[in-house]
């Protein structure tokens, strides 16, 4: 995914300005800087998630492939399909498990027949390594899992429609360290597959998980670098403050 | 590093351990100008003093290892402080060395001190001077952060590479000359060897200040300065 200059408004209020990044594919990129710095914005931006809000105005450009993702011929359902999404808080469908996983297929036509959704399910657990804990209550409902186990459910959901491109919005923040740990060394492996954007205000988990770092603040794309570079030797003083606990 | 970080006991640990360097620093100076005074005076006491504070020494290095780790532990420092912190663990290494080679110098003054004087004895103390300037010097360059000082100071070990290498083609001549010098020239060539590592040590604790300050290594051709 490729970004050019992209500014966001909300209402009169400038949000992000000129921010250009390229994201590269089968990495994982993080996204750091204090609270409201805009890179929430900036992640929702890429599929799209901030049309809903009101009185939001982006200019720029934003490229899937190629692809203007922004352009009137695009169906956004389709972009969220290729660009997935898992947010903060875990936020399974009120259905079973079985059900929280096989939505997305079936609304975009993903499998042929009960058996295909079968595997496509149990693939897409084992993606998001939940299968074998949750493999004989497939028909209970989502939500009865613990915190963690519902954000891999929320993972599995989202590898479910085979995406390019996962945006991860702080997904390990309302968890515990162990459940944490579940997610990051699912990080790793999904990285083989997919291109994966991370939001987080875990700096260790940044330099944990991610190959680049962002680095926002007030709006601006202030460094974006080799993660190793990011946290060894930040080029700009002002991330070097911000990743040390100088200032936020 | 101009500005303090949020949680102000986090600036006042790594006060602490930039003086705890210091302090062993101060140490380890001390050590080398008394191993060379008991070698000058031929003083078996003076360096029996040297070789028994080398475990204060020890002890030191110690304390400052276990003091970084804490702050690793639970700062979980990033950039210029986990270069600070994790480069401290290893100048406190230096220094440790640098200890053991003044006491090295202190055990040989006891053999020295049953020999007849060799001549060229001048030779020694003046390197030592520039060994112990060094360290004096290095450890300004530490508490001020000051890369180019270091580099000054990492430019000087020639100087004593050179004065090693003509100490020990005179000390050569005179083992030829009468071989009732051999041992105790011997035994100043080991002092002298000793002195050229200690150089050696400054000098990589130069490069570690110059990491901490530009998260880079020094390249290693030197120019011609």
């Amino acid at each position: 995914m490729v970004t050019r200059n992209v500014s966001l408004w909300y209402g009169e209020k400038q949000a992000l300005f000129e921010v250009s990044l390229d994201v590269a594919e089968r990495q994982v990129t993080a996204l750091i800087g204090p609270s409201g710095c805009g890179k929430s914005t900036f992640l929702r931006c890429l599929n799209r998630m901030n049309d809903v809000i009101e009185g939001v105005r982006i200019e720029g450009e934003i490229r899937l492939d190629g692809e203007d993702v922004y352009d009137r011929s695009v169906d956004v359902v389709q972009l969220r399909a290729r660009v997935g999404m898992v947010f903060q808080k875990p936020n399974p469908f009120p259905k079973s498990i079985y059900e929280n996983v096989a939505y997305g297929p079936r609304i975009h036509g993903l499998a042929a027949g009960k058996a295909d959704m079968d595997d496509v399910v149990e693939a897409s657990l084992r993606g998001a390594g939940l299968f074998e804990e949750v493999k004989d209550r497939l028909e209970a409902p989502g939500n009865s899992l613990s915190g963690g186990q519902q954000q891999r459910l929320c993972i599995a959901r989202a590898i479910a429609v085979s995406p390019e491109v996962i945006l991860m919005d702080e997904p390990c923040s309302a968890l515990d360290p162990i459940a944490t740990a579940h997610i990051e060394e699912l990080i790793d492996e999904l990285r083989r597959n997919f291109t994966i954007v991370i939001v987080t205000h875990n700096m260790q988990q940044a330099a944990r998980v991610s190959q680049s770092t962002a680095f926002f603040h007030l709006g601006k794309l202030i460094e974006y670098d080799d993660t190793d570079r990011i946290f060894t030797n930040p080029k700009e003083s002002m991330t070097q403050d911000y990743i040390t606990g100088r200032f936020g | 590093m101009a500005t303090d970080h949020i949680v102000k006991s986090y600036d006042e640990h790594i006060a602490l351990l930039t003086r705890k360097i210091l302090e062993m620093g101060g140490m380890v100076e001390q050590q080398i100008a008394r191993a060379i005074e008991a070698l000058v005076n031929r003083s078996v006491d003076q360096a029996n003093q040297v070789i028994e504070q080398d475990d204060q020494i020890d002890r030191m290095e110690e304390e400052i290892d276990q003091f970084a780790i804490r702050l690793l532990a639970t700062r979980q420092p990033m950039a210029g402080d986990l270069r600070l912190i994790a480069m401290a663990m290893k100048i406190s290494n230096d220094l440790e060395r640098i200890g053991d080679y003044a006491t090295n110098i202190a055990k040989r003054c006891e053999r020295l001190a049953q020999e007849q004087p060799i001549k060229p004895l001048y030779a020694i103390p003046r390197m030592a001077q520039i060994a112990q300037a060094m360290i004096k010097d290095i450890l300004d360059a530490y508490v001020e952060r000051d890369a180019d000082k270091a580099i000054t100071v990492w430019h000087r070990d020639d100087e004593v590479d050179d004065m090693f290498t003509s100490l020990f083609r005179e000390l050569l001549t005179y083992m030829m000359e009468d071989a009732r010098n051999i041992s105790a020239c011997i035994d100043l060539i080991f002092v002298a060897k000793n002195l050229e590592r200690i150089g050696d040590h400054t000098t990589n604790i130069a490069e570690k200040i110059h990491y901490i300050i530009h998260g880079e290594r020094i390249n290693r051709m030197p120019s011609s300065v």
